[in-house]
């Protein structure tokens, strides 16, 4: 006898709402003319988020474990964070949309005549805006899965459209498409590790369910090396999605060959979910067993926060330098998954949001940094730009004073609160090791300011292309939360903190 | 105690007006002086309604104070901002309302060519506010405020025309040398704090009945520190010359009638802590004295008008801080030649601007001659401040200098002919030198060449000018009749009837003594500059050209101060570059070489990637192994 499982649509609508907007995109590609084309799909996708926005805004107080059987649940973290990836995804889309990042017809082999003639059409590559939206699906679930077959499907469902958009680069194709598969590749390794590690776990406890894993655990009913292996191969899957050393290797590559607009949106959103997840594995299944895991996570951090501010050092390209920093990121953030207390996650939330903006920000910069040739990264033509755009090059300043933690920046109540719920929870060591990487950090965006502002500008230095009202808007929206975050903190952490729970 | 309500108009007046004034731009252009001249008219009569107020009080219901709000609270120390209105500060408020209106309305004329009258104006409301401040504080932390803020507006009005580099430094000068006293007066006021757990003047006062000497004598030398810093004393007098780079009714309010006599208001409000030290006492009259012939001595030498005039400012000051030191009968008479000194000093200083007015901003005495026949009104107001300051009866400064040089005589003992003696040497040197600022400027041939067109000033410069020669004829006389001043003060400053002391000489032999010194520099003085004088300066003596350099006091600094304080700082740049840096250079180096070191793992290839994930799950696993194990 097989009953049809219950489903509570209303708390699945967010969801649903994106995963039906994304078949909207495909039917778009299918039926409206090519020359319409990116338009319609832009609105589809912007109205599909603010729908799905304002849809989770009215749900927000309602709590459920199980939404979908007890696969999915509905509580306060689900919902901060999916509607931290939503709006960030929003912005994201604002950027995605803005002329030129993307390959006129990504099938066409690099330099062959194929590519110059599409590009001489006017083709578009428009499948990005449904592949974006497919992607933000899966990284709304994938913080509010509570099964191990459900996270793994979360997982792949946003993995696999960015694997793809990565390789849409229009500029430097080779580059773009061996990054893509670079990350496919690693990115399937890592999934195998994820999904022998949800193996190990059932073995241990005979269930799927977080929950059920978390009886296990406090009741050590099962064999302990199955456990342990579980939570290291599941842990390897989850670090590798963050970007946490020593399964980093990636994403400088990554960051550096997709186009600029998916890198902000991977780096931002892709983070938010990942870190959530993880978040709520170690908060709610393996929290009776955080004497074993707990030292392991410490010294991860340690050395994710410690090789993303030394590698970013001596990087010459910026998008390879704000990969590192958001691997040093990665480490900060996982501070809060050590210090396992509602503040600590209120921390994590708060840290998610001012980071994602940040970076949305930086990488909005980065696109409009060109010469005739597209976008010039490499920091040594960006010398002197503070004289000759002082607005673009003073709000990159300010994305960069708020990666390193500078007060009146979000960056420096997000660190600071991290660093307190860590301090709290007793984990003294991370705490030092973090400031001192703060410290560290510093010298590398200090270093990005003094060449914009206080060094001559030489003869081939770039120009800054005047920003389209969708980029600007962007980068307007990103430097006033960032400001506004730093100034007057307490209206997001007061929000962060009533939201800070995990449902069992 | 009397609570009133409407002291806080006498500062909050002036400080909107400045605010407004600064703020609202070219936009006040048109009405800004007169504006500022109306605030300052204002709290005039403010002033004089509190006078006379006060006057119909009596006894103890004189003082009247009134509370602001709660400044600082921290634990049980609490600083109210309160303000203190007493038969002291009255004096002050009077004379820097009433000096101040006057120098406003010479202004409006004086500054009429100037594209920036508003913000001269606007800062002369500032310094209003500022040292009014100062003397109606009532405790030293918030006539600290006060302090800073005259300091501030004196920087701003001396550096006016900052256009000019040697203008700029002359600001910067006095700012410096002011910084020196300043650090004098926090350090009393911490001591103070350490000592008696509080810093109203009231606090202060019971708590040093019972103070160990030391710590009296300690805040006493802080706050003589904090005085000689303000009121150009030896030895921090060098930036007074320098300031004269001002406009001159800048001079003649700040740097003569009210803002260098700050120190000496600051040693009279100490009086319990002078009275019980006689250390700081003896302090005081030394640095008094020496100041007082230091003035003399370089006014004597001076060819620039202005600057003989700001020497004579130091040495007459140099007497008031000399009268503080002679105990409780002493207060009294500072006060007192301070308020003539305001009158005659603003008025001789108002006629130097005059002069310089007619004569396209010539400020070498050597070019006057014989001014007096084209400026009357000049050379008569100015003639006027001239006789109070050498002292000549029946004008001011005769009554308030002749009780100085007596009192000091009656100080007792060899210090009492010391210091007498040194009181009425100055009197003759002064009587030299002003006589030959007199002589060279309104009388003998005249020097100027054709292009200059000397001509009296307009009515609203000598109008002032007239009004203040009438309080440096009369003011002595008002003071001293029936001993006014002393009885006014005698509650402050705890003076008794008695002159106390050993009364050296009669007080007739004195007056006696000191008319004949006076006449005596007179006579010299006619003699040499009586006739020709040559219009460039002759190579003189070399006490001359010592005295012309400001008896080296520059160059001392110089050795003293500014080259060691260089080289320390050259050591410290060198240390800091070497050792220090040194140290932060290493680490980034040492880092650096790792960052380029691990680039070397981020080869590109997939291969690699995939071997560090699995090496890296290895080791985590291993290390989870050991550590259950």
């Amino acid at each position: 006898m097989f009953t049809s499982p219950h489903l509570n649509y209303g708390l699945l609508a967010p969801i649903l709402i994106i995963l039906a907007g994304a078949l909207v995109g495909v039917g778009v590609e299918a039926f409206v003319r090519k020359t319409l084309r990116a338009t319609v799909q832009l609105w589809v996708a912007l109205a599909t988020v603010l729908v799905a926005v304002v849809d989770l805004f009215i749900v927000r107080n309602q709590r459920s474990t199980t939404i979908a059987i007890d696969s999915v649940t509905f509580d306060g973290a689900t919902v901060f964070m999916q509607g931290t990836i939503l709006v960030l995804a929003f912005f994201a889309l604002l950027l995605i949309s803005d002329r030129g990042s993307f390959v006129a017809q990504a099938s066409a082999i690099p330099g062959s005549q194929d590519e110059v003639s599409a590009d001489l059409e006017g083709k578009s590559q428009t499948e990005v805006f449904p592949l974006t939206l497919f992607a933000i699906s899966g990284m709304m679930l994938f913080p509010a899965a509570t099964d191990l077959i459900t996270l793994f499907v979360a997982l792949e469902i946003l993995s696999l459209p960015l694997y793809l958009m990565a390789g849409l680069s229009r500029r430097r194709r080779l580059l773009s498409q061996e990054a893509a598969l670079k990350y496919f590749l690693l990115g399937a390794y890592s999934s195998a590790f994820f999904l022998f590690g949800g193996a190990f776990l059932y073995g241990y406890s005979g269930s799927l369910s977080l929950n059920g894993i978390a009886a296990a655990v406090a009741a050590s009913a099962g064999n302990d090396i199955f456990l342990l292996l579980g939570i290291i191969f599941l842990m390897v899957g989850l670090l590798f999605k963050i970007g946490a050393a020593p399964f980093h290797s990636w994403t400088p590559d990554v960051y550096q060959g997709a186009p600029t607009p998916i890198t902000g949106f991977m780096a931002a959103c892709t983070k938010v979910a990942a870190v959530g997840a993880m978040a709520r594995i170690f908060y709610v299944a393996l929290s009776a067993d955080l004497v074993q895991w707990r030292p392991i996570i410490t010294v991860i951090s340690i050395i994710t926060m410690l090789l993303g501010a030394i590698a970013a050092m001596t990087t010459r390209d910026v998008k390879r330098t704000l990969a590192f920093s958001s691997i040093a990121h990665a480490g900060f953030l996982l501070i809060g998954i050590v210090a396992l207390n509602q503040s600590g996650l209120k921390a994590t939330l708060f840290y998610l949001v001012a980071y994602g903006f940040a970076t949305l920000g930086a990488f909005s910069v980065v696109t409009l940094v060109r010469d005739s040739a597209g976008e010039v990264t490499d920091m040594n033509r960006w010398v002197g730009l503070g004289k000759k755009s002082p607005l673009i090059a003073g709000a990159f300043c300010l994305f960069l004073l708020s990666f390193g933690g500078i007060p009146l920046t979000s960056g420096f109540i997000a660190k600071f609160s991290i660093f307190t719920a860590a301090y709290e929870g007793g984990n003294t060591t991370i705490v030092v090791f973090g400031v001192l990487t703060s410290a560290i950090a510093l010298f590398f965006y200090l270093r990005v300011i003094v060449l914009l502002f206080f060094t001559e500008p030489k003869s081939d230095a770039v120009s800054v292309s005047i920003p389209s009202p969708k980029v600007s808007f962007v980068l307007a929206a990103s430097a006033i939360v960032t400001i506004v975050l730093g100034v007057y903190p307490s209206i997001l952490l007061n929000t962060a903190q009533s939201f800070a729970t995990f449902l069992r | 105690m009397t609570t009133r309500s409407d002291l806080v108009f006498l500062i909050a007046l002036p400080l909107f007006s400045s605010a407004l004034l600064l703020l609202l731009g070219k936009i006040a252009n048109k009405w800004g002086h007169l504006f500022a001249t109306v605030i300052s008219a204002s709290t005039f009569g403010i002033g004089l309604y509190e006078f006379f107020a006060m006057r119909s009080r009596s006894g103890d219901a004189r003082a009247a104070t009134q509370h602001l709000f709660e400044w600082i609270s921290v634990g049980t120390f609490k600083v109210d901002a309160s303000l203190l209105l007493d038969q002291l500060s009255i004096c002050f408020v009077l004379l820097i309302t009433g000096v101040g209106t006057l120098i406003h309305i010479y202004s409006i004329a004086y500054m009429s060519h100037d594209l920036d009258r508003r913000r001269f104006f606007a800062y002369l409301n500032l310094f209003v506010a500022a040292m009014l401040l100062l003397v109606l504080g009532d405790s030293y932390l918030n006539l600290y405020v006060g302090w800073e803020g005259v300091g501030l507006a004196s920087y701003l009005l001396i550096g006016f025309w900052n256009q000019k580099p040697a203008y700029a430094v002359a600001a910067k000068k006095a700012f410096v040398a002011n910084r020196v006293g300043d650090v004098g007066l926090s350090l009393a006021i911490m001591i103070a704090f350490t000592q008696f757990g509080s810093v109203t003047f009231a606090g202060v006062k019971s708590g040093a009945a019972s103070a160990s000497p030391a710590a009296l004598t300690a805040i006493g030398a802080m706050l003589l520190l904090a005085a000689a810093g303000k009121s150009a004393q030896f030895p921090l007098q060098s930036w007074l010359g320098d300031a004269m780079a001002g406009p001159t009714p800048v001079s003649a309010l700040i740097h003569a009638a009210t803002m260098v006599t700050a120190g000496v208001y600051l040693i009279t409000r100490s009086n319990f802590i002078f009275d019980a030290s006689a250390t700081a006492r003896l302090l005081v009259v030394i640095v008094g004295a020496i100041t007082l012939l230091f003035g003399a001595i370089v006014g004597t030498a001076k060819d620039d008008i202005k600057k003989a005039l700001a020497a004579s400012t130091m040495s007459q000051i140099g007497y008031m801080i000399l009268a503080t030191g002679l105990g409780p009968v002493g207060y009294a008479f500072a006060i007192m030649h301070l308020l003539t000194h305001g009158f005659f000093k603003a008025s001789m200083f108002l006629g130097a601007g005059s002069v310089m007015h007619g004569m396209n901003d010539e400020v070498n005495m050597r070019r006057y001659g014989a001014l007096g026949r084209v400026m009357p009104i000049t050379a008569i107001t100015f003639g006027l401040g001239y006789l109070a300051i050498i002292g000549v009866p029946p004008f001011a400064g005769f009554y308030s200098k002749d009780k100085i040089i007596e009192t000091a005589f009656n100080a007792g003992g060899s210090k009492g002919i010391l210091l007498g003696g040194a009181a009425l040497l100055g009197a003759a040197i002064t009587a030299f030198y002003m006589t030959r600022v007199f002589v060279l400027t309104f009388m003998g041939s005249k020097r100027w060449d054709d292009q200059a067109h000397p001509h009296e000033s307009p009515s609203l410069m000598w109008i002032p000018m007239v009004l203040l020669s009438v309080g440096s004829v009369a003011s002595g006389f008002l003071l001293s009749k029936g001993s006014a001043l002393v009885h006014w003060l005698a509650p402050v400053v705890n003076a008794s009837d008695s002159e106390g002391g050993v009364e050296l000489m009669k007080p007739i032999v004195v007056s006696a003594l000191a008319l004949g010194v006076v006449v005596l520099g007179v006579m010299t003085a006619i003699i040499k500059y009586g006739r020709s004088v040559p219009v460039e300066a002759p190579e003189g003596s070399l006490l001359t050209r010592f005295a012309r350099r400001d008896l080296g006091q520059d160059d001392l600094n110089h050795r003293l101060l500014v080259l060691p304080g260089q080289a320390i700082t050259r050591t410290l740049v060198s240390t800091d570059y070497g050792f220090i840096d040194g140290i932060v250079r290493a680490v980034g180096w040492t880092l650096g070489y790792i960052s380029t070191s691990l680039k070397k793992i981020q080869n590109g290839y997939v291969r690699s990637y995939a071997l560090l994930m699995t090496l890296g799950a290895i080791a985590l696993l291993a290390t989870i192994w050991l550590v259950t194990l």
